[in-house]
């Protein structure tokens, strides 16, 4: 990390595109070479369909696409690769828990908690499941600083015997808060030893170390293109004996064991839940992004991202004072690189405009998280976030072209 | 680059016309964009199926607000039957610039609600 203008270089859109900023790195992740290389590689050398194909194509497709599977078993450490499946996104992920397992155990007077900060995937499922088996939505609240409002003494008020599911977000693709995720679960399986423990870790694997047993959690989910990788190819990682116990979500071709006209009999994980032709190109370009960000090193891009936002959080207050609220945590301690902001009475739509013009890409709108905007009492917001591409420079032109805003809007 | 920040629809964002609320409305409608948390309150007298008065209020971007101000200037002693027939194409032309698929939305707000107001 210590030459930004090496790691720059991988990135070609800033070769086609110079002079970008690009700072929306938590609504997608821009792609290295090495990625889109990976892509071509497998549509031009071996373009097969996997499994069951008895030729050499489709054999070398097979191993590329489940050595992906490794790879991300190894990058968030879970204990056999049968606990990676494979799906579209964070929020088909998510789905597929709600429905292949919620459905199972939440019923009339159970108990699902979420919290105030979640991306909507991470709390519209809970909130339809609640509804449509009369359990009670819980909805943990946050403090000012955007922090959760939960800690090991108030939990007992909020987790019961009844709760079936805990769904967090380990970070918030608002405020930017990392939560104590493994503090919360261990006090929850206090608790509750039967709970269900769904982590949302969209925002957290493509930023820091992520080791699922060190967490404890039941299930985490997060998708490839905010890491580096394309588009369409999203993971679940799930305990095994609990995915083993699950029914498919999908039915179709590549999750059967046998059928007859009687009945079907599923396979075990991961196969179960992968019916179809999956996303065979971007799978493999996933396992290449995570080479790419384990030669880098994730502890070296936590770090080196911890120094930019709080050069940004700095910057920012200095040069717009009280014009300026920055939510969630206001150092950078416990908080990633997404910085959402409200400036003045500025339309958050009109600040990201004028930015555009300046070819600074930022975020405007809700983000996918309407309640926690409510909570603040904004409609919208306007949100920079980081990534390993970033640099210094980069936040000086947003500070120039927040400066622009000013002039333009009054 | 044309940017759509230019003199004419900042002044109107700065000092919308018709921007407020008519105390003895005959109808008052209001309509939001949730996306991006536009609101716009319109209030309207009619008589003789035409636009008498016309006031608007609510929150939003440069290009609502002045879409706003705009169109209601537009609007006053036109027919209802005439303003019920304005489109997409007579609002870029209105506002005098291009917009792309996002901000399309913002500036179409205020003509959702006088259509509305006026069906």
């Amino acid at each position: 990390m210590t030459d930004i203008r090496k790691i720059k270089r991988d990135f070609p859109v800033f070769i086609h595109n110079p002079g970008l900023v690009y700072l929306d790195s938590a609504a997608t992740s821009l792609k290295p070479q090495s990625v889109i290389d990976k892509l071509a590689e497998y549509y031009t050398k071996y373009p097969a369909n996997i499994h069951r194909g008895i030729y050499r194509i489709s054999e070398k497709a097979t191993e590329e696409y489940e050595k992906s599977r490794i790879a991300v078993m190894e990058f968030v450490n879970a204990r056999r690769f049968e606990e990676i499946i494979f799906t579209r996104n964070t929020t088909e992920s998510i789905n597929l828990i709600a429905y292949s397992l919620g459905r199972q155990i939440v019923g009339a007077d159970d108990e699902i908690v979420t919290t105030v900060m979640e991306h909507h995937s991470n709390f519209v499922p809970w909130q339809v499941l609640a509804d449509e088996a009369g359990a009670v939505f819980k909805v943990v609240d946050i403090n000012g600083d955007g922090c959760l409002d939960v800690n090991t003494s108030n939990l007992a008020g909020i987790i019961t015997k009844r709760t079936k599911i805990l769904a967090l977000a380990y970070v918030s693709n608002v405020l930017g808060t990392v939560n104590p995720v493994k503090k919360i679960i261990r006090a929850a399986k206090k608790i509750n030893p039967k709970i269900i423990t769904v982590v949302d870790a969209a925002q957290a694997v493509p930023h820091m170390p992520v080791d699922v047993r060190d967490l404890g959690c039941d299930f985490l989910a997060f998708s490839g293109h905010k890491m580096l990788g394309p588009t369409g190819i999203g993971v679940l990682y799930g305990r095994y004996d609990l995915l083993n116990s699950m029914f498919p979500f999908n039915f179709g071709g590549g999750m059967i064991k046998e059928v007859t006209i009687e009945k079907t009999e599923f396979p075990p994980p991961p196969a179960r839940f992968e019916a179809g032709t999956p996303a065979i190109a971007e799978a493999i370009g996933l396992g290449e992004a995570i080479k790419y960000l384990q030669t880098t090193g994730m502890d070296k891009i936590a770090a080196y991202e911890k120094k930019l936002t709080a050069y940004a959080i700095k910057h920012l207050i200095e040069s717009f004072g009280a014009d300026i609220r920055v939510l969630g945590p206001k150092t950078a301690d416990n908080r990633v690189g997404v910085l959402t902001f409200a400036f003045k009475n500025y339309h958050p739509h009109d600040i990201a405009h004028i930015l555009g013009e300046e070819n600074i890409c930022i975020r405007a709108g809700h983000h996918c998280a309407m309640p926690v905007h409510n909570r603040f009492g904004l409609a919208a917001s306007a949100r920079m976030s980081l990534y390993l591409y970033n640099d210094y420079y980069d936040i000086d032109k947003l500070i120039d072209g927040l400066k622009k805003v000013k002039k333009i809007l009054k | 680059m044309t940017t759509i920040y230019q003199e004419l629809l900042l002044a109107h964002y700065q000092n919308p016309k018709n921007f407020g609320r008519i105390i003895h409305p005959g109808k008052t409608i209001t309509v939001a964009n949730p996306l991006c948390g536009d609101v716009i309150t319109m209030d309207v007298i009619v008589a003789d199926g035409k636009v008498k008065e016309i006031k608007f209020s609510g929150h939003g971007c440069v290009i609502s607000r002045a879409s706003g101000s705009l169109l209601t200037e537009y609007a006053k002693n036109k027919s209802q039957k005439e303003l019920l027939k304005l489109d997409r194409a007579f609002i870029i032309k209105l506002l005098g610039i291009e917009l792309g698929v996002n901000r399309i939305k913002c500036a179409m707000l205020p003509l959702e609600a006088l259509q509305k107001l006026l069906i």
